[in-house]
């Protein structure tokens, strides 16, 4: 029996480790933004955060003063680092969605530690992304022209344009995730709720907690309007980014006008949200002491799936380059050399090969895949290379299109890297926040995956499993050997 | 309340002034009295060394002072105010519609040569400027200067007021100062006044000096301009012994040689009309004109060129020679000549056209050159042809100007000037470095007097400053390049208390001294006989003709006649024309025609001698170097007077579309010899892999090396930014005038380098000197980074042969792939409106810019700046796109010139990603902007394959300056912040006609609706018009087989299209570039048309 549990260890890692019960379990989580006094560090990043907020709460004060113009964006380059910055953070919202909503739908257990705090990343990250196409336009006060309500003048957006589907499916996706998030907090906002001394925390979970008391009805309702919210969220993963490509698709500018962008987006999406799910949990795990719950096993999960999903980018790159010679257009042709050798821009790409295909090659590696601090790196990489990406594609295809005699350059302004680098305080602001306020871990569903939630059920799936494993280990060698 | 001891210093003073009658002028109070106590007096009023107060204030003189206080208060707004007239009209003048624009004819000067123009007002401002289609030196164009030149009178750095060294000062303590002074020098005839003015060709100037010298003998005048016709006189001294003037007729010349002649940059945009009438092609006249073109330097006339032959400024008499020689020009000698067979093949070729070929030499070719020039075209028989010569247009033509300064110089030197008058030009600026009028030289005169539009570098320097009437605002005439005068009415009062040289010379006559320019002009033009002269027919179009100019100067121009534009839709009102009786009637149709008919002078037999070959050459300037340098004009700001005027400031310069600043233009080998823009490499040079053609810069980091340039001798003060240019002789640096202004106005000053620095009087144009780097680079704001066409199928030329031997050529096919939007239910609608397009003939653009800043004029488009034009943020709706063709960087063809604005696509990829419909589709075809719509999102823009669209990033428009909101416009949106826009076709020009249209009942007519770009292009490239009217001028170049779309393989289905340019080459020349095979097809592997 022994060689059985290693095998069962082998085959379905546990997802928590330790010796916890559901005491614990909800002890640990819940402490922390109830009991532990806020740790020092916790001032540290959320202060330094704050500070960079305010740079971005800065900049666009000044952007509205002033106008668009203290950006780098020039004609021919009308969209430069704000819809770059808009498509990055898009990209990076799609892992929370995808790991809540797809891996619930394929019974993924694992996903259960890491979900809670990568939907919050998913919504903070569409705040951040939400922000730019309204002030990327020269009269911000005048986005809400965007959306159809009714007016005096009887003037509807013109649904032809793809910034329209944009208003849309980003809103859309946004609302959703809000609401499948918010949903999945219920429960533990109650257990904060019964948990909490102080009297004001006390108020204010109980208010969000909407009376949940942990009834039969309340739970089955609960697991009802999850699982539609999941199924909702499923196709929203893929019809955001998918839009979001199709604001270049629809164009016809060499480098934007192709066909195969939706998938191209969505993979790259996933694969820069996955990255950011490792680049903040890394550290949360180890700073919060949460290693039972987010264990080696998901990081090497996470860092599969990125590989996976890095794949599909690479995939994506080579063919990009093979159409633009297969056209046999020499706009298209012109502009692959442009981007690969001969354009101002080359290093980007190369700089965005290296970051997006070369770096995840370490984690064909175990020694890799299981160090920590070498899948942060990678991580790390990734992220940059999926901003790069959105660079090659939106500057690298517009600053050299159709009639040289218009080709410009684009170099971005103080105020695009503040706006940029703002965004990114502003982000880790929220998170901050949310580790300090909410349980990041979903407590009940953590529960659910200690032996205790699976006295019936659950358990005998693994037996089930494990009698065909034997059955495979019989006929083979030892797994230890 | 001073104190007692004041109170006696003061009564002893008063005592003192009273009992002095000294000097009659006096700048102050101090210099009058001059006594030492009152200098005390003057030190200890001042609070630091104030004498203690001895009473103590007490209350009731406290309410006393407070009293008075109060009532000088109240008596400081006792002035007089002008009378004003405050009767509403009960009926208005019938020409008066509000709201609807009035013509009025008028003119420009620039170098003595006067261009008619129409000037458009509305509501009593002058708000465009068009040419005026009877004026032989207009024929309806203008050139870019004339265009911008409304900016200049609306600019809020012209001078103001009268100044006495700087102190604002009025008319009246001017003139009576000015004839105090006059009055002294009336004892020796007024030996000590001397006049500087520009060139002068009015006829009522030049009759008051006329006059004035009969009065005061002993004045002088002068004149003087830094780019001025001494080399010509010169010419035609060595040639015939006296000056002459010599006009040419492009319209009769069939081959033509330009010896470094910029006939494309001419302010006389009449030499551009009738060159481009030889020029145009059609299938019934498939002949068109050959241009050669010797240079020294790049020009727009060299890129046009059919055959263009680079040589160092030094060389041009040798080849001048060489050519002469080839003519049979009895005398010159081919000797030591590299270019033999191009100039034997090129005179076999000017032979055959005898008395139908023209040879046009460069105002900065030397007198030989010119002289030779005369004596080529006499021996082509070109003389009576092609070639007119008639007397001098401007009196003293027989001394040179440079002489004239120089005496005048010398006068001043010498002691010999006491009141020196300068009228106009900036002296102090642009004087030769030998001959500078610079403080020291000017501190010898006692009194200056300066008449200037603004207060500059010569104004800060003369006593008196006076500000100068802007050419709208003033009353003045002026002869054409053919002599042909005209009367110069004003469109308005002037903005400020200005004055003009009429009023300015007036002043010096004993009598009648202060009469307005009005009645000066009418007066002068009374006693020449109208009546002979407007005895012949007029050419004018029928209009109508009232009270023309009969209005006192003061009065509102709108007493004036109204005159349609070349736009018969603004003024469609017919009248029976008016036969002229008297001296009024005459002058009013003068007045109104704005031309003088049968004023030209009369051609003067002259016969060319050869006799000054056998002189020996006139002595060269030392040798300062290994380099040759030439001098020229900016294209866009000329000498300098236009360097405070945004709009030119920001005009790309034609062949490197550089803004904001003057470059120094260097050839590639000769940069890569000096070590200069070095670090960039080949590949970047080039810009590309199909063929050489040329970025000085890699990318967009527009860097250039700063160097140092020494001219014989003398040193440019500040670095000059290098410029690799194609087709710029090796060894041959080109820098340009205009800039390094000291004084200009808040938009010029400070700008560029100042070539002045090292002009010298006998090297005024080109001479020898060296460069060297200074290590520094400096960014310059280019509009235009890339020249290559990458084998594109942009810009499509011809050679002319091959293309009316091959029938199919230039055939565009249009095919393209079923599309889910039906193309068909948009055309429906077209077919029930007018169906708007225009086409634009390339062989005829010679890419002189003034399309831009008509439609910048036009259509209210801000100027952004130097820093936006690097972020390449230029608004510009119009654009011209110049590209070079060839192999070889250091001998390319071109660049080929190619206007581009919104092409209105039919299927217009703008339109469908606006997110909130603010750019859609007219029934009529224009591709609408509703501005009041916009968001910002720029995504039009992206989508837009030919980029024409332009982005407010800022707030560009100047909303503040009250000068600028009379400029503007009214009929155009000022744009605001965050908004897109782009050229309408001049959509409220179209409107303008309909509405004509409708009142009568009937569709608009071709020729009715008329863009800005179109009205004023000097080669009619632009033709615009209905598609629908098979008739219509545009609907039958859309059938020339020249015809294509841009892009056309994206199916937008541009309104707008292209007429491939045409090279007629001759065959037997050395350079002839066989055409590339073609199959018909777009596309670089399918053999495209060769990039000029």
């Amino acid at each position: 029996m022994q060689d059985l549990k290693e095998v069962q260890r082998r085959i379905y890692p546990p997802m928590v480790e330790g010796d916890h019960t559901l005491a614990t379990v909800t002890d640990k989580i819940s402490d922390v933004p109830l009991k532990k006094k806020t740790p020092f560090h916790w001032f540290i990043g959320f202060g330094i955060a704050f500070m960079i907020a305010q740079m971005l709460m800065m900049t666009i004060i000044w952007l509205l003063a002033k106008g668009i113009g203290i950006w780098g964006t020039n004609q021919p380059v009308g969209w430069a680092f704000p819809i770059i910055n808009f498509v990055w953070w898009i990209g990076i919202g799609h892992a929370g969605t995808l790991i809540s909503a797809i891996l619930l739908l394929l019974n993924q257990k694992w996903r259960t530690s890491i979900n809670r705090f990568a939907e919050a990343m998913t919504l903070f990250a569409v705040a951040c992304a939400g922000l730019y196409p309204v002030f990327h336009t020269g009269r911000p006060w005048l986005a809400y022209w965007l959306f159809p309500y009714p007016n005096t003048m009887s003037i509807w957006p013109q649904f032809r344009s793809p910034l329209v589907w944009d208003v849309f499916a980003v809103s859309t996706y946004a609302t959703v995730s809000l609401l499948f998030w918010y949903v999945g907090l219920i429960p533990d906002l109650a257990t904060l709720r019964d948990r909490a001394k102080n009297k004001y925390f006390k108020f204010v979970y109980a208010i969000f907690s909407w009376g949940w008391r942990g009834s039969a009805r309340h739970w089955h309702r609960f697991e009802l309007a999850y699982l539609i919210l999941a199924g909702i969220s499923t196709p929203l993963v893929l019809s955001v980014h998918s839009i979001v490509s199709l604001d270049f698709s629809v164009s016809q500018i060499p480098g934007w006008h192709a066909t195969f962008f939706p998938p191209y987006f969505v993979g790259g999406a996933i694969y820069a949200g996955f990255a950011m799910v490792l680049i903040l949990c890394i550290p949360l795990r180890h700073l919060y002491n949460m290693k039972d719950f987010i264990t080696h096993t998901h990081l090497v999960y996470m860092g599969k799936v990125m590989m996976a999903t890095g794949f599909i980018v690479g995939y994506s790159y080579l063919f990009e380059a093979f159409f633009g010679w297969y056209s046999a257009s020499q706009y298209e042709w012109f502009m692959i050399k442009s981007r690969i050798w001969t354009g101002p821009y080359w290093y980007m790409y190369w700089l965005l090969l290296l970051c997006n295909v070369s770096a995840i090659q370490l984690l064909w590696f175990k020694r890799f895949r299981n160090s920590e601090v070498w899948l942060f790196i990678v991580s790390i990489f990734v992220s940059i290379g999926m901003w790069l990406e959105r660079f090659v594609i939106i500057v690298g295809s517009i600053h050299h299109d159709f009639l040289p005699s218009s080709w410009g350059m684009y170099s971005p302004t103080v105020f695009d890297i503040s706006m940029f680098v703002g965004t990114l305080g502003f982000f880790f602001t929220l998170i901050y926040l949310f580790v300090r306020f909410l349980p990041m871990i979903s407590i009940f569903e953590v529960r659910t995956l200690l032996p205790e939630a699976n006295v019936h059920g659950h358990q005998e799936d693994f037996e089930e499993n494990v009698v065909e494993i034997e059955y495979t280990y019989d006929r083979t060698d030892p797994p230890n050997a | 309340m001073p104190s007692k001891d004041s109170k006696q210093n003061f009564a002893a003073l008063r005592d003192k002034i009273l009992s002095q009658n000294g000097k009659e002028y006096w700048r102050s109070v101090e210099e009058f009295v001059d006594a030492p106590e009152f200098k005390e007096f003057v030190t200890r009023e001042y609070p630091a060394q104030a004498e203690e107060w001895d009473s103590s204030l007490s209350r009731r003189n406290f309410v006393k002072v407070m009293g008075a206080s109060l009532a000088l208060a109240g008596l400081s707004g006792c002035v007089m105010q002008p009378p004003e007239k405050i009767v509403p009209y009960v009926h208005a003048d019938p020409d008066l519609i509000p709201g609807k624009p009035l013509y009025f004819a008028t003119g420009m000067t620039l170098g003595g040569v006067t261009t008619g123009l129409l000037a458009k007002s509305y509501d009593g401002r002058p708000i465009k400027v068009e040419g005026n289609p009877d004026h032989p030196g207009s024929q309806g164009a203008t050139d870019v200067l004339a265009q911008a030149s409304l900016l200049n009178m609306y600019d809020p750095d012209r001078s103001q007021e009268v100044t006495y060294r700087s102190t604002p000062k009025t008319w009246p303590n001017f003139v009576t100062e000015l004839r105090g002074k006059v009055n002294e020098n009336r004892v020796d005839n007024g030996a000590g006044i001397r006049f500087l003015t520009e060139t002068i060709t009015s006829p009522t100037l030049i009759d008051q000096f006329k006059q004035l010298s009969a009065e005061l003998p002993g004045a002088r005048w002068h004149q003087y301009e830094p780019i001025n016709n001494d080399n010509a006189i010169a010419g035609a001294k060595l040639a015939f012994g006296s000056p002459v003037h010599t006009i040419y007729k492009f319209d009769k010349a069939d081959r033509v040689l330009s010896l470094d002649a910029d006939i494309f940059s001419d302010f006389n945009v009449g030499y551009i009309k009738d060159y481009s009438k030889k020029r145009q092609w059609s299938e019934e006249n498939k002949d068109i004109n050959r241009l050669y073109v010797v240079e020294s330097s790049v020009s727009i006339t060299g890129s046009k060129a059919d055959h263009r032959l680079t040589v160092k400024p030094s060389e041009m008499p040798e080849i001048a020679k060489a050519i002469a020689a080839a003519l049979g020009v009895g005398g010159a000698t081919q000797a030591n000549n590299n270019n033999a067979a191009w100039i034997n093949a090129m005179a076999k070729d000017l032979m055959a056209f005898k008395g139908r070929s023209v040879v046009v030499p460069g105002r900065g070719q030397s007198p030989v050159v010119h002289a030779l020039a005369h004596a080529m075209n006499a021996a082509l028989g070109n003389v009576g042809q092609t070639v007119v010569y008639t007397d001098p247009l401007s009196p003293n033509s027989d001394k040179l100007q440079i002489d004239q300064l120089r005496e005048l110089v010398a006068d001043i030197d010498a002691g010999k000037v006491k009141i020196l008058v300068i009228i106009d030009g900036n002296p102090v600026y642009n004087t030769p470095v030998d001959l500078k009028l610079n403080e020291e030289r000017l501190n010898k005169v006692p009194l200056r007097v300066h008449l200037g539009e603004y207060y500059d570098e010569t104004g800060e320097l003369c006593h008196w400053h006076i500000s100068g009437k802007h050419y709208l605002e003033s009353w003045s005439d002026g002869r054409a390049y053919d002599g042909t005068a005209s009367i110069k009415q004003p469109l308005i009062n002037p903005l400020y208390d200005s004055h003009n040289a009429h009023e300015l010379v007036q002043l010096f006559f004993k009598e009648n001294y202060d009469k307005k320019d009005y009645d000066i002009v009418k007066g002068y033009w009374q006693t020449q006989n109208l009546n002979s002269v407007s005895a012949a027919p007029a050419a004018a179009p029928e209009t109508a003709k009232t009270a023309a100019a009969t209005a006192a100067p003061s009065a509102s121009p709108a007493a004036s006649a109204p005159k349609p534009s070349a736009s018969p839709a603004a003024g469609a009102t017919t009248a029976a024309p008016v036969v002229p009786k008297n001296f009024e009637d005459n002058w009013r149709k003068v007045v109104h025609d704005g031309v003088i008919p049968n004023s030209a002078p009369q051609p003067k037999t002259v016969s060319a001698t050869t006799a000054f070959l056998g002189q020996p050459p006139a002595p060269a300037p030392a040798n300062g170097g290994d380099l040759e340098i030439i001098i020229q004009t900016d294209p866009c700001i000329y000498d300098g007077r236009f360097s405070n005027n945004g709009w030119l400031q920001e005009l790309p310069r034609p062949l490197n579309k550089i803004t904001w600043e003057n470059v120094g233009l260097i050839s590639p080998k000769t940069a890569a010899r000096l070590g200069v823009n070095r670090s960039y490499k080949e590949r970047e040079l080039g810009g590309g892999d199909e063929g050489y053609a040329f970025i000085n810069t890699k990318g967009g980091n527009k860097f250039s090396d700063l160097v140092t340039v020494t001219y014989q001798g003398a040193q440019i003060q500040k670095g000059v930014p290098m410029w690799i240019t194609p087709g710029q002789p090796d060894d041959v640096i080109t820098v340009f005038l205009g800039y390094g202004r000291t004084k200009a106005g808040r938009v010029g000053t400070g700008l560029g380098y100042n070539a002045y620095d090292v002009r010298r009087s006998d090297a005024m144009y080109n001479g020898t000197g060296s460069v060297a780097p200074t290590g520094e680079r400096t960014e310059i704001a280019s509009t235009q980074i890339h020249f290559n066409m990458e084998g594109r199928d942009l810009l499509r030329v011809w050679d002319l042969e091959e293309f009316n031997n091959n029938e199919k050529l230039g055939e565009q096919e249009d095919f393209y792939p079923e599309s889910m939007f039906p193309y068909e239910q948009h055309q429906e609608t077209y077919a029930k409106n007018h169906k708007w397009g225009m086409t634009v003939d390339l062989n005829s653009c010679v890419g002189c810019n003034a399309c831009v800043i008509a439609c910048q004029s036009e259509n209210n488009i801000a100027v952004v700046g130097k820093e936006q034009v690097n972020r390449s943020r230029e608004m510009h709706w119009m654009r011209i796109d110049a590209y070079y063709g060839g192999d070889d960087l250091s001998n390319p063809t071109g660049p080929a010139f190619q206007p581009v604005l919104c092409q209105q696509c039919e299927q217009a990829p703008c339109e469908v990603v606006c997110p909130v419909h603010a750019t859609v589709h007219s029934a009529e075809g224009l591709n609408d902007m509703t501005y009041n719509r916009c968001v910002g999102t720029r995504y039009c823009s992206n989508n837009c394959p030919y980029k024409v669209r332009r982005f407010n990033f800022l707030l560009f428009q100047d909303w503040d300056t009250p000068q600028f909101k009379l400029m503007r416009n009214p009929e155009v949106t000022v744009r605001s912040r965050g908004v897109m826009e782009k050229c309408t076709y001049c959509t409220q020009r179209i409107a303008a006609a309909r509405i004509e249209a409708e009142k009568d009942g009937r569709a608009v007519r071709d020729g009715e609706a008329v863009t800005a770009c179109q009205s004023v292009c000097p080669t009619d490239a632009i033709i615009f018009g209905d598609m629908h009217d098979k008739e219509s001028k545009v609907a039958k170049t859309k059938s020339d087989r020249r015809n294509y779309n841009l892009l056309n393989e994206l199916n937008t289905q541009p309104r707008t299209t292209y007429l491939a340019g045409l090279k007629n080459q001759n065959k037997e020349m050395p350079d002839f570039r066989a055409p590339k095979p073609h199959s018909g097809m777009m596309g670089a592997e399918r053999g495209e048309p060769e990039a000029e």
